[in-house]
């Protein structure tokens, strides 16, 4: 996405990737909608088929089988959705505006198809239009819609196909349209050179935001994907610096004496929570970013670090060994006092409060194993969803249904990746990354 | 930058083999291998550059204070040098935790030598939680070893 602003058209073009509500004739009414309910564990995968899209002129076949590829590895990997592949559809699409064929897609029991259109105009520029059906309803859900944008844009279009179609099956916001800030790693163990990247959610269109001269860690991105904060050895001490992903201008946060790091926004994106070491005692601590104004939010001779803001900015969820063992607590985000709310066994840390406020997910460290999970904000119905050797770090995705985390294997030759997992437990994947990858920020916004 | 760091190292190989007989920068006095007492290395391998920690703790056992006793003797007795005190944790924690415990493994030692008459600006710290470790298996003899605070003694005085 790096070089889109270069020509004002363009920059228009991905500022909006506008969406053009097309006219479509709408089907006749049935007594519920085709949905796919998410809260659930155990989900039969709803099957769905995504016919050839039709190339409306020669030099867009390629782009259009392209796309078809990325929407169906977004909708078959978020574990919802099963597609039909084309081998078994008896018919395609060769005409975007003719009427469907019910019976062929209900005879291969396609719950969901989605048809579609690729034009390629001048200078490359894409347009896609894509319908949604309800074969067995033999209705369209929503109405038509086309995304155009540049030739180089063409999995972010794909992309937002894709979330479009999720929203309209689950009620949910599709996150295929989103990144991540993480940090990837090459070298052996115990020589690992670090440098601060940005992927797709997917993996694609890699990207290095720094070289690897100097420890990185744990980049956290701004609520409107345009900032990174991260933590940088390269004064000596680790401290919090703050990176615009576009103009590439960083510059570190009000100097301390002592170290800082585990930063992270606030919701407004205009304060930054992190963690300051001094005399060897870390307490959190929150920073205007334009005043560089810093208030001092914990005082105790223990830990607190890890800050997380609630998404409505009143609250904040950290870690604490007060008790003890690394566990963690809620206080409002003025300071003040702090209510505890891991109480299951082993050691909590790294809480980040969901995008949608009813969730926090955490670390547990017990018995040797490593687990990523999910709580309530109160601390109840607590559920470990994956284990490792060696898990930690949770992100969100933007609609709060999907984590990522990173998972470091064992031994001498142990090494990072980054895996998603959906907040039942299900669908555990690998995320594909150039070299190691650690640290990730799931972006909400992408501007 | 790659080139001139390999010139570098091209010299520095010339620079040890053309007297190998005496080598003053690393404090080598004779054929048995033993340093002068007031040189880095003999810090380093002799009164020890390190201690180390039981797990989740930053609390200093008889051997760590056998041991900053000695460092705090030497820094004593040779006032040109100052040091960073690095902090250090094993890999079963998480990052962010590791490095406050690093932070406070690290200040552990400064206070302690600071108590022992080690001037406190001669002593900075640091912690590298557990980005840095020296021993790499995932098994309690190599975290052990990385549950550390090492004492890295540089000429000059501290900023």
């Amino acid at each position: 996405m790096r070089p889109l602003h270069v020509l004002p058209a363009a920059l228009a073009a991905i500022l909006s990737l506008f969406l053009a509500q097309s006219v479509v004739a709408q089907g006749k009414s049935r007594t519920g909608p085709l949905r796919i309910e998410i809260t659930n564990g155990v989900i039969e995968p709803m099957p769905f088929a995504v016919p050839a899209f039709v190339a409306t002129t020669a030099t867009s076949q390629q782009v259009a089988k392209d796309i078809v590829g990325v929407i169906v590895s977004d909708l078959t990997g978020s574990g919802l959705f099963r597609e039909i592949p084309p081998n078994a559809q008896i018919s395609g699409i060769s005409n975007f505006d003719a009427p469907v064929q019910f019976a062929d897609w209900q005879a291969i029991n396609a719950q969901a198809l989605v048809t579609g259109a690729v034009s390629e105009g001048l200078g490359g520029r894409l347009t896609v239009k894509f319908r949604l059906f309800d074969v067995f309803a033999q209705t369209s859900m929503g109405g038509g819609l086309q995304f155009s944008g540049g030739r180089k844009d063409w999995r972010r279009i794909a992309h937002k196909v894709a979330d479009t179609v999720y929203s309209r099956l689950t009620g949910e916001q599709g996150y295929f349209d989103s990144r991540v800030a993480f940090v990837s790693e090459t070298g052996p163990k115990g020589q690992r050179m670090r440098r601060l990247a940005l992927m797709d959610y997917d993996g694609a269109n890699y990207r290095a935001l720094t070289d690897d001269r100097s420890i990185v860690l744990a980049p956290r991105f701004s609520p409107d994907g345009t900032r990174v904060l991260y933590t940088s050895y390269e004064t000596g001490t680790p401290q919090v610096f703050v990176l615009n992903t576009r103009t590439m201008r960083r510059r570190r946060l009000a100097d301390t004496k002592g170290m800082s790091f585990a930063p992270r926004f606030s919701p407004d994106g205009k304060r930054v929570l992190l963690s300051l070491s001094e005399a060897g005692n870390t307490d959190l601590y929150v920073e205007n970013l334009a005043s560089g104004k810093r208030t001092r939010l914990t005082v105790a001779p223990s830990i607190e670090t890890a800050g997380s803001f609630s998404p409505d900015g009143k609250q904040i969820a950290f870690e604490s060994d007060r008790s003890g063992a690394q566990q963690i607590y809620i206080m409002p985000a003025g300071g003040g006092e702090a209510q505890r709310i891991s109480f299951g066994a082993g050691r909590y840390g790294t809480p980040v409060w969901s995008p949608r406020g009813d969730l926090i997910a955490f670390t547990n460290i017990n018995n040797g194993r490593f687990h990523i999970g999910v709580m309530r904000v109160d601390g109840s119905e607590e559920r470990l969803l994956t284990s490792s050797f060696l898990d930690e770090g949770p992100t969100w995705a933007p609609n709060g249904r999907v984590l990522m985390f990173f998972r470091e294997t064992r031994g001498v030759s142990g090494a990072p990746s980054i895996y998603s997992v959906d907040i039942s437990g299900r669908n555990l994947k690998k995320i594909p990354t150039p070299a190691y990858a650690s640290d990730p920020s799931w972006s909400r916004e992408r501007k | 930058m790659r080139a001139r760091l390999a010139l570098i190292l091209v010299a520095g190989g010339l620079a040890l083999a053309a007297c190998s007989n005496a080598i003053p920068n690393s404090g080598l006095s004779g054929a048995n291998g033993s340093y002068k007492s007031d040189t880095v290395d003999y810090f380093n391998t002799t009164v020890g550059d390190r201690v180390h920690f039981a797990v989740d703790q930053s609390t200093l056992d008889a051997q760590a204070i056998s041991v900053l006793d000695a460092q705090a003797a030497w820094l004593i007795k040779n006032t040109v040098y100052s040091i960073t005190v690095e902090g250090h944790a094993d890999e079963r924690g998480t990052r962010a935790y590791n490095l406050a415990l690093g932070a406070r493994r690290a200040s552990a030692v400064k206070a302690y030598l600071v108590s022992k008459g080690v001037s406190a600006n001669r002593i900075t710290t640091v912690s590298y939680g557990k980005e840095r470790p020296i021993a790499l298996c995932s098994a309690e003899k190599c975290w052990s070893q990385n549950r550390r605070a090492v004492t890295v003694v540089r000429a000059g005085a501290s900023s």
